[in-house]
């Protein structure tokens, strides 16, 4: 069913950074006790409000990051 | 502002407003069945192509897709409703657990896909099967998403609900006016997913996302114009004060609450069928991955939709609906139309009830690919075609949208919120079963069944003697953690007794040396992906080249 070459899994160092770059979001978001307050506030919102927003933006980020580290990885084991 | 005055209930319809409306229906309408030449298939005949649009979506149309089928319009009725009545807690905690759950999609589903597209399934429930050799686990898993599934689709109808009651549409006494608008709309969504499958929803997303996107950008340049982020949350902070119960930003008795909300329900939205069939409809697990880090801008939209039941706070907004009762989903409408011109307020209605639309369609093709691969064809028809699939899972859409209607227009609205609510719970005790089945085979199918039944049992039983101030029973997703004073969301409780009695049963039915069936799937399915220099993956594979196993 597969149309090109013979599916390998990735190197370890691929996964492992890939993995890393995924938790990073992760943990940030499950410190609850260390986001949940009301100062300082930025541009009127709470600590607590913005931390979130900023994560929208940083969990984007660094969920892009882990993609690229991935393709990189497959790239250079793609069978030519 | 005229807005209280006019919001008094008894007035009349607001003929701008349902007229932007009515436009945006027709378009949406046309634009689903059109669909059916979109990315046209030689025959619509088969789940692949009607249930799965193909397997043909790319990037872009993955990520309206999935955008417009996890971000329903109920989301975008009850997330500020939650706001505005209790707070942090109960509303806000949709943007952490819409953040969590992609780095989370970016691990598991790939894998799906992978292994999914490898055996031409359709389902999750086809994947237990094949992976288990278990009908009976598989079944499990097709109800669990089924039921948890149909409540949710209802759910979209009260979205709609609450646009037609502000637009003056819901006073009439007579039920049969009254209800017309949501039967004519359920009416034409039922014909156009029969018949365009699941192009239609993915093509009508388009419009929903852009009109959703735009009324949000606009509401918060309102807001940060007009009333100033900081007296919103300050008038926010004192509402919730003096409210009992709610939240301005978590504290000490409410972190696990928060957490384990945003966490379980991050965890249970991809075992939801919908969102299953959103992600096998896509082109690779290349789509999937990219799809992971881009989707994150509607949870950005949907932090400032939270928002805006702190804006309605901070405005006073009438939450008194056509009947005369305060009802807190009304609060995003009403916001709308107290602070917007009447032809944009119509824009944003028409972005709520499209953004039902969309949902509506893809949970009603998921639940119906279920019922025709997991229940018809397992136990029933066992030699169906792919002709014959096609047609029972058409099917089975009517009857699963009739009976959403049913449910909405004959029962209390409070009945599809509970259900929905322990649909949450139910559907991730089915998490063992898929994503560990992903890496591992070592829990037993038997133990599963098992865990999944005493969680479904547990969980159910823990919900219902949930009381609040409204009602006496499924009153909160919340619940002590037993032996503690400490409340945590009631899925997450269900999942650790499933896990436990899982493990236990599974160390001793391999010491009793119990059959553990024929798995279908070899290691190499769960990564296999096109390389990226290639051609993508297309639903006609190329011939494969005689690879030695």
């Amino acid at each position: 069913m597969q149309p090109t070459g013979r599916p390998r899994p990735l190197p370890a160092g691929a996964m492992i950074a890939a993995g890393v770059l995924l938790a990073v979001p992760l943990i940030a978001l499950a410190i609850v006790p260390v986001y949940a307050k009301d100062g300082p506030r930025l541009l009127g919102f709470p600590f607590f409000y913005w931390y979130q927003f900023m994560w929208v933006f940083l969990a984007s980020a660094f969920t892009w990051a882990a993609y690229l580290v991935l393709r990189h990885a497959r790239r250079d084991r793609t069978p030519r | 502002m005229s807005g209280l005055a006019t919001l008094a209930s008894g007035r009349g319809v607001n003929g701008v407003e349902l007229g932007v409306v009515i436009f945006f229906f027709l378009l949406v309408t046309l634009g689903g069945f059109v669909a059916v030449r979109w990315r046209r298939a030689e025959s619509m005949d088969s789940l692949d192509e009607w249930g799965l649009g193909g397997r043909g979506f790319g990037t872009v149309v993955t990520w309206f897709l999935l955008g417009g089928d996890l971000y329903t319009a109920y989301t975008f009725v009850a997330v500020p409703a939650a706001m505005f009545a209790t707070g942090a807690v109960s509303g806000f905690f949709a943007v952490p657990y819409t953040i969590v759950v992609y780095p989370l999609i970016f691990i598991f589903m790939p894998r799906l896909w992978s292994v999914s597209h490898r055996h031409g399934w359709v389902t999750p429930a086809d994947f237990v099967r094949g992976r288990y050799d278990s009908r009976g686990l598989a079944l499990a898993v097709a109800i669990t998403g089924i039921v948890a599934t149909m409540p949710y689709i209802a759910l979209q109808l009260v979205g709609i609900q609450a646009v037609l009651d502000t637009m003056g549409l819901g006073g009439s006494g007579n039920w049969f006016v009254r209800d017309l608008p949501l039967i004519i709309a359920f009416a034409a969504l039922a014909a156009y997913t029969y018949s365009s499958g699941l192009r239609a929803p993915a093509l009508i997303a388009f419009v929903k996302d852009t009109l959703i996107y735009l009324v949000i950008i606009v509401a918060i340049v309102y807001i940060g114009v007009k009333i100033g982020f900081g007296g919103m949350f300050d008038a926010a902070h004192a509402k919730t004060a003096k409210v009992k119960g709610a939240t301005f930003i978590p504290n000490s008795s409410t972190y696990w609450a928060y957490g384990t909300l945003a966490f379980g329900s991050a965890l249970a939205l991809f075992m939801y069928p919908h969102s299953v069939t959103g992600v096998l409809a896509g082109r690779s697990r290349t789509v999937i991955r990219r799809n992971a880090a881009i989707l994150p801008t509607y949870s950005l939209m949907l932090g400032m939709l939270a928002l805006l039941g702190f804006a309605a706070v901070y405005k006073k907004t009438s939450v008194i609906g056509q009947d005369g009762k305060p009802n807190a989903q009304l609060v995003v409408p009403h916001f709308f139309d107290q602070v917007f011109p009447s032809w944009f307020a119509g824009v944003a209605f028409a972005a709520i009830a499209i953004g039902a639309l969309v949902p509506a369609a893809i949970m009603s093709i998921a639940a119906a690919n279920l019922f025709t691969r997991n229940v018809y064809r397992e136990f029933l028809v066992r030699d169906a075609s792919p002709k014959h699939e096609a047609t029972v899972a058409k099917i089975t859409s009517l009857v699963v949208k009739f009976g959403a209607l049913v449910f909405v227009l004959g029962m209390d609205r409070q009945n599809a919120i509970n259900l929905q609510l322990l649909g949450g719970v139910w559907i991730l005790q089915t998490i063992l079963s898929i994503v560990a089945g992903l890496y591992t085979r070592w829990l037993h199918r038997w133990a599963l069944l098992v865990g999944w039944a005493v969680a479904m049992v547990y969980g159910t039983v823990v919900a219902y003697h949930q009381a609040s101030p409204t009602t006496k029973h499924f009153g909160s997703s919340l619940a002590l953690f037993p032996g503690t004073h400490t409340k945590v969301y009631v899925a997450v409780t269900a999942l650790l007794v499933n896990i436990v009695v899982t493990v236990v049963l599974t160390v001793a039915l391999r010491l009793l040396n119990a059959p553990a069936g024929t798995d279908a799937t070899q290691p190499e399915d769960y990564y296999s992906d096109t390389p990226s220099a290639a051609s993508p993956v297309d639903p006609q594979p190329a011939p494969t080249p005689a690879a030695p196993a």
